[in-house]
C-alpha cells in the first residue's frame, strides 16, 4: 500500500476538508476528537489542581491542629474563622477531594483525555464514531465541574458526607450542614457527569468495534485502546447503577421516599422514615464504586504498556496475557464490590465469597507487574520524563497492590477498614498509580496534541518532586492504620494513642506541600510549551503506533490522504535483522524481509514460502 | 537565535531578581517589625475586652488602645485581619518566587554547559539518560533504607498485640501477609529499578527482541494463584470463625448493647435478669433519649454502662445500634469493628483476654486505656466520639456493674406511671 507515505503539506490537501471554522467551533464547541481530549485535559488539570490545593488544606490542619493560620480566614472566611479551619469543612475539603479527584480528574482528565486522543489517532479512523456526542460529553462534563465548584459558595456549604456520601448522613440535612444545598448540587453534578461517561463510552467502544482501518484487527491493537475500550464497557455497565442510587438519594431527600432511611432519631427529631436499609445504597453505590477504580487504572496500565515499550525499545512482554488480564480485571471487578462492605452487616456468609473473588484479581493484576519487568529486562531503555512516570507507575501499583491483599482478606479487613491503611492503599495503587500514568500519557503525547515538545529537564524535577512526594506522603499512613488511626479524623488530638503520629503528620503534610510545589514545574512546562517548547518532529519517539504517521500539525481527518492500512503488531521494536530499533505497523513484511520470522505469518502458506524463497538467497537462516 | 532567546531570558531573569530583592529586603524588615506590631495587637485586644467588662475607668494604656476602645466592641476588632498576614503570605510567595529563580538559573547553567560540549564535542547525548538511571538506582537505595525505617520505628509505634482470642488469630494471619506482600514488593523494586539501570540505553546496543515466553508467564500466573488460595482459605475459615458463631454459644455470652448517636456511645447492659427490654426509636424523648419501651418489663432493670466494661475471659456478645446515622464501632486493639447502622442490629461477639491493668503493664504506660471510637464519618465531632473500654476481673464486673445506674430513673418511673393513669383516663373518657 502507498498510503503509508505522509505528506506534510496538508494544508493543501482538497478543499473539501476545508470547514469554515470560527474560534467558537474551532476551540469551544468542537467536535473534533483531537479538540475534545485537549479540553478535557485542560480542564482535568485544573480540577486536579482543586483538588490538591483542597488536600493541602486539610493536610495543613492534620498537622498543625492547634495552630492559627489566618491568611486562611482571608480565603476562606467563615469556614476557617480565626484561621482554623472548622471540623465541617474540613469533612468538606476531603469530601470534594475524593470526588474531584476520582471523577472528574482520574476519570474524565484521564480515559476522557486520552480515549478521544489516541482512539481515532491509533486504530485509524478519521474521528470518533459520534462527533456531536463526544462533543456532548466534555459539555455535560464541564457543567459538572462548574456545579461542584460552585457548591463551594453555597451558604452551608459544599457536599460533606465523604465521596461515598453514604445516607442517611448525605441523607438529612440536620445531621450535617453539608447535607443541604451542597448534597443537592454534589448529585445534580454527578448526575451530569455520568451522562457524560455514558456518551462518552458509547463512542468509545462503537468507535473501537467500527472504525478500525484496514489491517487492523483486533489483536493488532496496541494495549492503549485495549484498555480503553475495556475501560469503556466497565463504565457503561457501572456508571448508570450510580444514577439509580443517586435518583433514588434525591427521592429520599427531596421528596420524602424511603429507599435508604429507616429508625432515625437525628438531632432529637424523630423522623417519619421507615423500611429503608441504608446498605441498599452501599450495594448500589459500590458496584459502581468498585468497578469505578479499574476505569481509573486501566488506562493509566494501558498508557505504561506503550510507553514502558517504546522506551525500552522492546515489545511488550506477552502481550496476551497483558490483554487477557486486562478481561480478567473487567469481568472480575464487576463481583468484588463487597469488599467495601465487610463490617456494615452484610451477611458475613456474603463477606467470604466476596473476599474470595477479590484475592482472586490479584492474579491478573501480578501478571502485569510482572510482565512490565520482563519488558524491562534486556531493554534499551530512554528515560524519557513519561518513562520515568511509567516506571513510578509500576512501583506505585506494586506497592499499592500488595496492601490490597490485606484490605481483601475480610478478617484483616476488620481492623483496618476505614481507618489510614486503605488512604495509604488507595492513594497508592488508584490515586498515584494512575495520575503517574496519566501524566507520562501527558509527557509522551504532548507532541501530538500541541506539535512542540515538552522541557525534559523540567520533567524530570516534576517526577522526581512527585515520586518521592507521594511515597512520603502515603507510606507512613499505613502504621497508622495498623494503630487504629480512622480516617476522616479532624484532628489526632482527643486520643492518647494518637499523639504520636502528629510527627509524621508533619512530614507527610511537609512532603505534600513540597509535592504541591512540585507541580508548578508541571503546570509552567505544560502551558508554556503550548507555545515556546521545541518544534516536534513527525515522530519523535521512534514509536511504532499509527498516531505518528499523522502530520504534526492537526487537520481535519487525520491523515491528509487515504487512512494508511496496518500490516504488523504495534510492538516489534528491535526485531533482530532490522535496521532500526522500531518498525511501524504500516510497514508491510514485504519490506522488512531481513527481519521477518515466519511466526509473522500466522500460517499463511504463500507468505511463508515467499519469505523462505528470500531467506535461502540471502542466506538467511531462521527457526522454523 | 539561540542567543536571542538567552537575551531575553537574562533580562527577565535580572529583573525578577531585582523586583524580589526590592521586595524581599522591606518584607525580612517587616518581619521584624511584626513582632512588636503582634504584642500590640494582643495588648489592644485584651485590653479593650477589658475595657468593656470594667467600663471606661481602666483607659490606663497606651494611647493607641484608647483608640480601639472608643471606636467600640472588640468583637469588629477581631474580625478584622491583622495586615501583617498579607505581607507574611506575600513573603511566602516571594520565597517561593525566588527558588523557582534559583531551579530556573540552574537549569540554565546546565544547558549553557551542555552547548558548550556541543561546540567542543565532547557531548554525550545519552549523559542525562544515564544520570536518570543513576537516580533510579539511588532511589533504591533509599527505598529500602524507607521501608527498613518505617517497619522498624513505625512498625513499632503501631502494632500491639491483640488482646481477644480471634484478635489472635487475626494477628497471625496479618504477619503471614505482611511477610508475603513486603517479599513480594521488595523483590520487584529491587528488579525494577535494577533493570532500569543496568538496561539503560547505551550506543550501539539493541534491545533484546522478546515478545513472550509462556512458561514464564504461566509461571507467574500459578504461582501468585497458589499464594492467593491458600491466604484466602485461611482468611476465609478465620472470617467463618469470628462471624457465625454457634446459637448456644450466642445466648450463653454476656449481652451488650451499644448506641451510637452524633457524637456519643450509650451501653446498656440487661439487669438481673439478662434480657434487655425492647427498644422503639419512636419513644424517643428528652427524657428516655435511648427510646426504650417502658412497657416491656425487661426494660425496667436494665442499666446504663459509664463505660464499657468487661470481664475478662468471658465471651461477649455486643449489640451493635444507631439512633441517626451510621456510625462504626471500633476497638482497635480488640481487632473489633462492625458498623452501627440505624433500622437494623449488627452483632459482634468477643472474648477479651487482657485485663486493662495487665495491659497498662505490659505498655509500660500507668494510663494507659482501651478505647472503643467511631469510624465511620457521621459529622462535625466524629473525631471526637469515644468510650472507654475497661477489661476487668470477673469480680470486679459484677462489683462496678451494681454501681451504675438504671435507665429506668425515678423520674422515668414517675412519668410511666402518669402516662399509665393518663391513657387509662383517655380511655375511659373515650368511653364516656
Amino acid at each position: 500500500m502507498s498510503s503509508t507515505v505522509i505528506s506534510h503539506d496538508a494544508a493543501h490537501h482538497g478543499s473539501h476538508d476545508h470547514h469554515h471554522e470560527t474560534f467558537l467551533t474551532k476551540y469551544i464547541f468542537s467536535q473534533d476528537h483531537k479538540m475534545i481530549a485537549k479540553q478535557f485535559l485542560i480542564t482535568g488539570i485544573i480540577m486536579a489542581v482543586f483538588a490538591m490545593l483542597l488536600s493541602i488544606l486539610f493536610r495543613i490542619q492534620l498537622a498543625w491542629p492547634d495552630k492559627d493560620f489566618p491568611i486562611l480566614e482571608v480565603f476562606l472566611g467563615k469556614w476557617a474563622e480565626g484561621g482554623r479551619i472548622k471540623p465541617e469543612f474540613f469533612l468538606s475539603l476531603v469530601t470534594i477531594h475524593g470526588t474531584m479527584m476520582v471523577f472528574f480528574v482520574l476519570t474524565a482528565g484521564l480515559s476522557g483525555t486520552f480515549s478521544n486522543l489516541l482512539i481515532p489517532y491509533q486504530i485509524g479512523a478519521r474521528d470518533m464514531a459520534s462527533p456531536l456526542m463526544n462533543m456532548l460529553s466534555y459539555w455535560f462534563f464541564f457543567v459538572a465541574c462548574v456545579i461542584m465548584i460552585g457548591s463551594f459558595f453555597v451558604e452551608s456549604g459544599p457536599a460533606s458526607a465523604g465521596w461515598t456520601i453514604y445516607p442517611p448522613l448525605s441523607a438529612v440535612p440536620t445531621s450535617i450542614s453539608g447535607s443541604g444545598m451542597g448534597m443537592t448540587l454534589w448529585l445534580i453534578s454527578m448526575t451530569l457527569f455520568i451522562a457524560s461517561q455514558v456518551l462518552g463510552g458509547v463512542n468509545y467502544i462503537s468507535t473501537i468495534l467500527n472504525m478500525r482501518t484496514k489491517g487492523m484487527d483486533l489483536w493488532r491493537m496496541p494495549l492503549t485502546i485495549w484498555s480503553f475500550f475495556l475501560t469503556a464497557i466497565v463504565g457503561l455497565l457501572s456508571f448508570p447503577v450510580l444514577v439509580s442510587a443517586v435518583v433514588l438519594l434525591i427521592f429520599d431527600r427531596s421528596f420524602g421516599t424511603s429507599f435508604y432511611l429507616s429508625d432515625l432519631v437525628v438531632q432529637g427529631q424523630i423522623l417519619p422514615n421507615e423500611g429503608g436499609s441504608p446498605i441498599l445504597f452501599q450495594h448500589l453505590f459500590w458496584f459502581l464504586g468498585h468497578p469505578e477504580v479499574y476505569i481509573v487504572v486501566m488506562p493509566a496500565l494501558g498508557l505504561t504498556s506503550e510507553v514502558i515499550s517504546t522506551n525500552s525499545r522492546k515489545p511488550i512482554f506477552g502481550y496476551h496475557a497483558m490483554v487477557y488480564s486486562l478481561v480478567g480485571i473487567t469481568v472480575l471487578s464487576f463481583i468484588v464490590w463487597g469488599h467495601h462492605m465487610f463490617v456494615t452487616g452484610m451477611n458475613p456468609f456474603l463477606g467470604g465469597v466476596f473476599m474470595i473473588t477479590t484475592l482472586i484479581i490479584a492474579v491478573p493484576s501480578a501478571v502485569k507487574a510482572f510482565n512490565y519487568i520482563a519488558t524491562l529486562w534486556r531493554g534499551n531503555i530512554r528515560f524519557t520524563p513519561a518513562m520515568l512516570f511509567a516506571i513510578g507507575m509500576v512501583s506505585f501499583f506494586v506497592s499499592g497492590g500488595v496492601t490490597g491483599i490485606f484490605l481483601g482478606n475480610a478478617a484483616l479487613d476488620i481492623n483496618l477498614h476505614d481507618t489510614y491503611f486503605v488512604v495509604a492503599h488507595f492513594h497508592l495503587v488508584m490515586g498515584s498509580a494512575s495520575i503517574f500514568g496519566m501524566l507520562c500519557g501527558v509527557y509522551h503525547w504532548y507532541p501530538k496534541m500541541f506539535g512542540r515538545m515538552m522541557n525534559t529537564k523540567l520533567g524530570y524535577l516534576h517526577f522526581w518532586l512527585t515520586f518521592l512526594g507521594a511515597y512520603l506522603v502515603f507510606f507512613p499512613m499505613h502504621f497508622m492504620g495498623i494503630d487504629g488511626v480512622p480516617r476522616r479524623y479532624y484532628a489526632f488530638t482527643e486520643f492518647p494513642f494518637m499523639e504520636k503520629w502528629v510527627s509524621v503528620n508533619i512530614l507527610v503534610t511537609w512532603a505534600a506541600i513540597v509535592a504541591g510545589l512540585g507541580q508548578v514545574a508541571f503546570l509552567v512546562n505544560f502551558f508554556g510549551s503550548i507555545w515556546r517548547g521545541k518544534k516536534a518532529t513527525q515522530n519523535p519517539w521512534k514509536s511504532n503506533t499509527l498516531e505518528w504517521t499523522t502530520p504534526v500539525e492537526h487537520i481535519h481527518g487525520n491523515w491528509p490522504g487515504e487512512i494508511p492500512a496496518v500490516h504488523r503488531w504495534p510492538y516489534d521494536y528491535s526485531k533482530p535483522g532490522h535496521d532500526e530499533d522500531f518498525i511501524s505497523q504500516v510497514v508491510p513484511y514485504s519490506q522488512t524481509m531481513s527481519s521477518n520470522s515466519y511466526h509473522d505469518f500466522e500460517g499463511d502458506e504463500e507468505a511463508i514460502a515467499i519469505q523462505r524463497e528470500w531467506n535461502k538467497e540471502n542466506n538467511r537462516s531462521v527457526e522454523e | 537565535m539561540k542567543l536571542k532567546i538567552n537575551n531575553r531570558f537574562k533580562s527577565i531573569l535580572g529583573c525578577l531578581l531585582l523586583i524580589s530583592l526590592f521586595f524581599a529586603a522591606p518584607v525580612l524588615a517587616y518581619q521584624q517589625d511584626a513582632v512588636v506590631v503582634d504584642t500590640i495587637a494582643v495588648e489592644e485586644t485584651s485590653v479593650s475586652v477589658g475595657v468593656e467588662a470594667v467600663e471606661a475607668d481602666t483607659v490606663i494604656a497606651a494611647s493607641s488602645t484608647s483608640e480601639v476602645v472608643s471606636t467600640g466592641t472588640a468583637a469588629v476588632e477581631l474580625k478584622q485581619i491583622d495586615p501583617q498576614v498579607y505581607k507574611d503570605f506575600f513573603y511566602y510567595v516571594l520565597l517561593f518566587l525566588v527558588i523557582c529563580t534559583v531551579i530556573a538559573v540552574i537549569g540554565k547553567v546546565i544547558s549553557i554547559y551542555e552547548l558548550t560540549r556541543k561546540m567542543n564535542g565532547k557531548y554525550n547525548p545519552l549523559a542525562n539518560n544515564t544520570l536518570q538511571a543513576v537516580l533510579l538506582l539511588l532511589f533504591l537505595i533509599f527505598f529500602l533504607w524507607g521501608v527498613y525505617y518505617s517497619y522498624t520505628v513505625w512498625g513499632d509505634w503501631s502494632w500491639r498485640d491483640a488482646v481477644t482470642e480471634h484478635g489472635e488469630k487475626i494477628d497471625t494471619m496479618f504477619i503471614i501477609t505482611l511477610v508475603i506482600t513486603t517479599f513480594v514488593m521488595i523483590v520487584v523494586h529491587i528488579l525494577l529499578l535494577s533493570f532500569a539501570y543496568i538496561y539503560r540505553m547505551r550506543a550501539n546496543r539493541k534491545a533484546y527482541f522478546y515478545p513472550h515466553n509462556d512458561t514464564v508467564e504461566k509461571i507467574w500466573t500459578v504461582v501468585p494463584a497458589i499464594v492467593l488460595t491458600v491466604l484466602v482459605l485461611f482468611g476465609f475459615f478465620t472470617w467463618r470463625s469470628i462471624t457465625s458463631i454457634p446459637e448456644d454459644l450466642q445466648k450463653s455470652a454476656l449481652q451488650v448493647e451499644v448506641l451510637g448517636e452524633q457524637f456519643m456511645w450509650r451501653v446498656r447492659y440487661p439487669g438481673t435478669d439478662g434480657e434487655m427490654g425492647k427498644r422503639n426509636y419512636k419513644l424517643t424523648t428528652a427524657e428516655n433519649p435511648y427510646g426504650i419501651d417502658f412497657n416491656d418489663k425487661n426494660s425496667w432493670d436494665d442499666i446504663s454502662g459509664e463505660h464499657i466494661v468487661l470481664p475478662v475471659g468471658r465471651s461477649v456478645r455486643f449489640h451493635i445500634i444507631s439512633k441517626d446515622i451510621i456510625h462504626s464501632f471500633y476497638i482497635p486493639d480488640f481487632r473489633v469493628q462492625i458498623n452501627a447502622v440505624p433500622g437494623m442490629t449488627n452483632y459482634f461477639q468477643f472474648t477479651p483476654t487482657v485485663t486493662t491493668e495487665e495491659m497498662r503493664d505490659r505498655m509500660n504506660d500507668p494510663k494507659y486505656d482501651y478505647v472503643m471510637l467511631c469510624n465511620k464519618i457521621c459529622g462535625s465531632a466524629h473525631y471526637n466520639m469515644q468510650k472507654k473500654v475497661v477489661v476487668v476481673t470477673e469480680a470486679e464486673y459484677k462489683q462496678w456493674l451494681s454501681t451504675q445506674g438504671k435507665y429506668f430513673t425515678e423520674d422515668l418511673q414517675k412519668e410511666f406511671a402518669q402516662q399509665n393513669i393518663e391513657i387509662e383516663g383517655i380511655t375511659t373518657a373515650s368511653l364516656n
